[in-house]
């Protein structure tokens, strides 16, 4: 099921949705689907549920610690699927971001089949670009599953086109150059990024830019449809003393993220 | 492309030219290769392709690097034959192509001048390097203080270690080591953290990749970089012996060297073309770098090729005293020569190439670094299988002394309390107990300590 509506809710809103990432199987598999919990009654829209990946390239330290930390917890990738049926089960979106040899080894179409039938909306692929993924493009079509590519702004007007003709569910604007983390500064690349997007699709365009407090989140709210927030919602759970403890402060931050995408446009 | 058991059958027809490019624009080799890497980097492909592309054929840039190869690297290299250690391979020829004598002492020199004099191409001004033994990391230092170029080399935290030499001379070249601390801390996340790096700085860095792996176009570059190799391997056997050799043996970790010198014999039929994988310390214990031999087809650092992994696709640690083939995963285009059977891989354990290290030293003076010390110990097999008639090429592709600690403590000529490493307890108490159990067997396998000639007359 596609997470479309769930953007088309928010766009009636007035507002930006906010998109949280959480891998899976940290603190252990039960603790992320509880966290995951904890972000959709926090007010998140969307729960983009990471596969752990022993080399995640594109991941700074802070996601990579807590892979590496998931992986030793034993982790498998089947526990996605018990994450995304308890993510849509709750009313959010359930997106899963995953490197691409998990679900090659899995097998594409059983992996898409498998998303579809645990209410998985789609897959976010960092290391996937669509000149590579034609196995995954027609498995998702025939399980109407999203196919969310990057974009980047090194991404020429060719790339764009060629990239979001490919997207369905939203279009993902990774827009500062460089791997997952908060930054203090989201900048003004961000904004030029979803621009230059909008010329090539009428895709919701989602960014993902080191965003950590609710004032980021109102100020990239303002121009992109959606607001991704990853290694800050990650901190609060690998930085906790208790597992308890992390979820109330993973909590707070969702909180004053999803006030903040609420007050963005206002 | 689903990931199913080997053998995985090539979905794509072997081109009549098994030497031609890659198929284009994805860079596949059969099955293998293309790009599989995060949008960000696209652009920064695209335009190393084409400047690539036209410097390839542009006779400024053939000329620049053809001067560099000969009044800096040294080329051509020789060819050496080797009678003395021929005596333990069944006594066939032995013909060594001695890249080991290139400047800075193995074959990563060649790949890095080329994409060091892209960079300036490019107009980039960083360059960043992964590396494992340290050869590529020394060879890129090297490259960039000869070009004024800023230099960042990742190096897992266990190789720097185990290569520690080598670490000091990269930062007397001037540039700037980096230790990874991630995952097994080998090479795999030395690559790791330099793919982050360069999705960071692209705009000013360009990634000098050390071996014919990653995204199109590293592998089809990185191979005609050292395809020179062969091109003069080939040439230099055919005046040497009057006919073409019957086997080419290379070691193959990403498989850069091995690709340098097969690529020019792949038209020759009658060549067999073999490459040697680490087997560690036995591929039935698990721990060994043989991707062939245990890995199936998947994704890793940008390319589709053969990965050692798990049933859930996570990449499995790969284990070898040769930190140059420490690494899970080899160039897309060995896979595709694996699959069409044009070339065929073996493995050769820890103490197989230990001993041919040892054997090449003592009969001959020459220390093969422990990398190529595997393709020696493959020829040896060979030699025995083939017999006196054969002639055996084997690409020396760097030399041991970088290796001389580890090769000391492996045959236990270093006193424990002369131990430079004895500040650190876990790696003291490792060494000991390597030291223990190869000590005796090593002893006894150091060549001086048995009858060659004895050996000769098994034959």
């Amino acid at each position: 099921m596609s997470i479309a509506p769930v953007l088309a809710k928010c766009r009636e809103e007035g507002r930006a949705a906010l998109i949280g990432y959480l891998p899976v199987g940290f603190p252990s598999v039960e603790g992320s689907i509880a966290a995951m919990r904890v972000l959709i009654d926090a007010g998140v829209d969307i729960v983009e549920i990471g596969v752990p990946y022993s080399d995640p390239v594109m991941d700074g330290p802070v996601i990579q610690d807590a892979a590496v930390r998931a992986l030793a917890g034993g982790v498998h990738l089947s526990d996605i699927f018990t994450a995304a049926e308890a993510v849509s089960g709750a009313g959010a979106g359930a997106l899963v971001m995953t490197y691409w040899n998990p679900v090659l080894r899995y097998g594409v179409e059983r992996f898409a089949a498998d998303l579809a039938a645990a209410g998985g909306a789609g897959l976010i692929t960092p290391d996937l670009i669509p000149d590579e993924a034609g196995d995954w493009i027609s498995a998702a079509d025939s399980h109407d599953l999203d196919k969310v590519f990057l974009v980047a702004p090194s991404s020429t007007a060719e790339r764009l086109a060629a990239v979001t003709a490919q997207c369905r569910g939203f279009v993902y604007a990774t827009a500062v150059m460089g791997v997952t983390g908060a930054r203090a500064s989201v900048g003004e690349a961000a904004a030029a990024l979803v621009s230059r997007t909008r010329e090539h699709t009428d895709l919701p365009v989602c960014v993902g830019v080191g965003v950590s407090t609710g004032d980021q989140a109102a100020e990239v709210g303002r121009y992109a449809d959606g607001v991704i927030v990853g290694s800050a919602l990650v901190r609060c759970l690998t930085e906790a003393s208790t597992p308890d403890e992390g979820l109330v402060a993973l909590g707070a931050l969702a909180r004053d993220l999803a006030a903040g995408v609420r007050r963005g446009r206002s | 492309m689903t990931a199913k058991p080997r053998p995985t059958p090539v979905p794509t027809p072997p081109p009549t030219t098994l030497s031609g490019s890659p198929d284009l624009p994805r860079g596949r080799f059969g099955a293998f290769g293309g790009r599989y890497v995060p949008e960000a980097l696209i652009p920064a492909l695209e335009q190393l392709e084409e400047v690539w592309r036209k410097a390839c054929v542009d006779p400024e840039f053939i000329g620049e690097l053809e001067r560099l190869h000969k009044t800096y690297t040294g080329r051509p290299s020789i060819i050496t034959e080797v009678p003395r250690f021929a005596e333990h391979c069944g006594g066939a020829r032995i013909i060594l192509k001695r890249e080991d004598l290139n400047h800075t002492g193995s074959h990563k020199i060649n790949n890095v001048l080329g994409q060091a004099l892209l960079t300036k191409r490019m107009g980039k001004t960083r360059v960043i390097a992964e590396t494992g033994a340290g050869q590529h990391g020394v060879a890129t230092a090297t490259a960039a203080a000869l070009l004024g170029l800023e230099c960042i080399v990742y190096m897992g935290r266990k190789d720097t270690e185990r290569q520690a030499l080598n670490v000091a001379r990269m930062r007397l070249l001037g540039a700037e080591v980096v230790p990874v601390d991630h995952g097994s801390k080998t090479l795999k996340d030395a690559v790791n953290e330099a793919f982050r790096d360069w999705v960071a700085n692209v705009a000013t860095t360009h990634y000098v990749l050390g071996t014919v792996t990653g995204p199109h176009p590293f592998p089809e570059m990185v191979r005609d970089f050292h395809r020179i190799i062969g091109v003069e391997a080939r040439q230099q056997v055919l005046d040497l012996v009057g006919r073409l050799p019957d086997v080419v043996c290379a070691c193959v970790g990403g498989g850069s060297n091995a690709m340098g010198i097969f690529h020019r014999f792949l038209d020759d039929t009658s060549v067999r073309l073999v490459g040697f994988e680490a087997g560690g310390a036995g591929v039935e214990t698990g721990e060994h770098a043989a991707r062939f031999a245990t890995g199936i087809p998947g994704v890793l650092h940008g390319a589709f090729t053969y990965v050692m992994q798990d049933t859930d696709g996570q990449t499995i640690d790969s284990h070898s005293v040769s930190a140059g083939l420490d690494y899970p995963s080899v160039g897309p285009e060995h896979a595709f020569l694996l699959e069409s059977g044009r070339a065929e891989y073996r493995p050769i354990t820890d103490v197989e190439a230990m001993e041919a290290f040892s054997l090449l030293s003592r009969t001959e003076g020459i220390l093969p670094a422990i990398e190529s010390a595997h393709a020696l110990a493959g020829a040896m097999k060979l030699g025995r299988e083939l017999g006196p008639e054969a002639v055996i090429l084997v690409n020396l592709s760097g030399r041991g002394d970088k290796d001389v600690h580890t090769a000391a403590e492996w045959f236990g000529l270093i006193d424990s309390s002369d131990s430079s490493d004895s500040n650190d307890t876990e790696h003291a108490e490792h060494t000991a107990e390597h030291t223990a159990e190869h000590t005796a067997a090593g002893a006894e396998r150091l060549p001086g300590n048995r009858d060659a000639k004895g050996l000769g007359e098994q034959q």
